[in-house]
């Protein structure tokens, strides 16, 4: 969008990830999404009297590897806070989140500008928490039902400075956020089943206006579509406010993709008191070196510095690069191929080209791949090393794919695929080519270049695909001009 | 020494904790919550400068637990005190933001 004349804005982002774990945060109860309705909420997430939470150890693991992918600072010791409010989905009356001691602070990801350029934008924090349940309204007239599975399901709640200038920033930052949460194995991304929702804050100041406006905060947007709507709307909205000459009011919104407009939520006067307070039923959480040395260790190269050394050290275009990198399945698999390969251009267009289209028609991931790393890489390298053509490796990769074999070698070797470079077998077929298409070698001869072609598929096809095309070519050349 | 609640806050308080406010108990509330505070405000004059803040009580720190579902979930038995379950659902007066 453009930003009307005048005016500049300011968003800031919280992130609310739901953590990839098998069991919840505080209890041993499931996370599995799309079971029936309350058979995954344990005593401890109903808020049953005299439970105690227990705090699931793999939570920790995925924040602090969030913490080194954006350089932020771990905390040692980390601490869980009550925020405290009334709502049905909520059965303890409280959050157990982390407020004054979070688990990671600081930070900062790069983000892409429609104008190529990049921009650094800094986090606040990062913290753990748990979610809430999910409200049901069109199930029973006056009544709401609630489904309890999702309360207690781990969250990161990632906040980022308001740095973002425009819905283009907002979005871009949404999914390189959502690009490492993936990458780093943390989330499942999966924002149709609610895996990353997105809060906004939004202003809007006059250019020369120091302070930051009065900001809104919309709630729950689900999807990187809805997130540009809404601070779409939300910018027009605040600016036509404004010149109008009337006021706005700091408030809490919510964005609704039918009507694409925010409308303000009906809170109490009194509901934004959280009243924080430390959480007495959990002790500190602290973190040794060594804990955090061993994730250091694990830490795969993140998809942004994968990119550039794709960019740069193998001299890929950049969108081959950013296509190759934006998924760490893919990219291992890019990595094992060059590994035994040693080509890195020849390797990144057969996995964009052939891979990537077998895997998409069939609706397949990197992972699901029936052509494994060493068998590409054994086939691009019989094709590096002109041991067959690149017809002929088209037609194997068939073959590996349909799984009627097992290995490039072990293929072409059976079905006497290798090309022909003997140049005493391609010699006489030439020639008597040449002598069943005199008119054709003339004109060849006289210029018409055109017809290389013409012999080229004739050898081609005479040998079944087999022959080197650029040998045939200087052996066809060699011969025309010795007419 | 001035009250340290107030009628309104007082209000305020009742309705984050979720309690109905009773006008004829509002001047006897107010006192006995004004005496316990300024028996609490005493901690104030304490010297606090060089002593670090204490997390927990008990100075030791959070264990934490493998990820593994442990939990066996009876619906019929847990929803048994709700006052309206139906379908696996818990109904409540509607709320509607």
């Amino acid at each position: 969008m453009t930003i009307p004349a005048g005016w500049q804005v300011d968003i800031g982002l919280e992130i609310h990830a739901q953590l990839k774990t098998t069991s919840k945060i505080f209890s041993g109860a499931s996370t599995q999404f799309g079971q029936l309705p309350n058979s995954q909420a344990s005593v401890i997430d109903l808020g049953m009297p005299g439970v105690l939470p227990a705090v699931n150890g793999v939570v920790f693991e995925k924040a602090v590897r969030f913490g080194l992918g954006v350089g932020g600072r771990i905390n040692r010791e980390s601490r869980f806070d009550r925020k405290n409010y009334f709502y049905p989905d909520l059965p303890k009356g409280y959050q157990i989140t982390q407020m004054d001691q979070p688990i990671v602070v600081g930070g900062s990801v790069t983000i892409d500008l429609p104008d190529g350029s990049t921009k650094l934008i800094a986090l606040t924090r990062a913290h753990l928490e748990e979610d809430a349940g999910k409200s049901i309204h069109d199930r029973k007239p006056n009544y709401t039902g609630i489904d309890l599975n999702r309360a207690g399901t781990p969250l990161l709640e990632i906040v980022s400075e308001p740095q973002l200038k425009s819905p283009e920033e907002a979005v871009s930052y949404a999914r390189v956020i959502h690009q490492l949460l993936t990458y780093l194995e943390i989330c499942d991304g999966n924002m149709a089943e609610g895996s990353l929702r997105f809060d906004a804050n939004v202003s809007v100041r006059r250019i020369n206006d120091e302070a930051l406006g009065v900001r809104s905060e919309i709630k729950n947007l689900n999807s990187f579509r809805f997130l540009d709507q809404a601070i779409n709307f939300e910018i027009s909205r605040q600016v036509e406010t404004l010149n109008a000459g009337e006021t706005l009011s700091q408030d809490t919104r919510l964005f609704d993709p039918d009507q694409l407009e925010t409308r303000p939520m009906r809170s109490k006067e009194t509901a934004t008191d959280y009243r924080y307070f430390p959480e007495p039923d959990l002790l500190p959480v602290v973190l040794s070196e060594r804990y955090i040395d061993e994730i250091k260790k694990e830490m795969p190269e993140l998809p942004q510095v994968r990119t550039q050394r794709y960019h740069s050290a193998f001299a890929l275009p950049l969108a081959d690069a950013q296509l190759l990198a934006q998924d760490r399945r893919l990219a291992d698999f890019f990595d094992e191929t060059v590994a035994k390969t040693q080509t890195p251009k020849t390797t990144a267009n057969w996995i964009k080209g052939d891979l990537l289209a077998r895997l998409n028609e069939a609706s397949l991931t990197i992972a699901e791949s029936p052509v494994t790393s060493e068998q590409l890489a054994e086939l691009i390298t019989m094709v590096d090393q002109d041991t067959i053509s690149g017809k002929i490796a088209k037609d194997v990769f068939g073959a590996l794919w349909e799984g009627r074999t097992t290995s490039a070698s072990a293929y072409v070797h059976e079905h006497q695929l290798e090309q022909v470079s003997d140049q005493s077998a391609l010699e006489p077929l030439i020639a008597s080519l040449l002598k069943e298409h005199p008119k054709q070698a003339d004109d060849l001869k006289a210029g018409k270049d055109k017809l290389m072609g013409f012999f080229v598929g004739k050898v081609m096809q005479a040998t079944q695909g087999k022959a080197n095309p650029k040998q045939v070519n200087d052996l066809i050349r060699g011969k025309i001009d010795q007419r | 020494m001035t009250d340290l609640v107030n009628e309104t806050l007082l209000k305020d308080l009742t309705t984050l904790a979720q309690l109905p406010f009773e006008p004829e108990q509002v001047s006897s509330t107010l006192s006995a919550i004004n005496e316990v505070l300024e028996l609490v405000t005493q901690l104030e004059n304490a010297e606090t400068a060089e002593i670090a803040p204490l997390a927990h009580p008990l100075e030791r720190q959070q264990v934490l637990r493998e990820d593994a579902v442990t939990e066996n979930i009876d619906r019929s038995q847990l929803s048994r005190n709700a006052p309206s379950f139906e379908d696996g659902l818990y109904f409540v007066p509607k709320v509607i933001e």
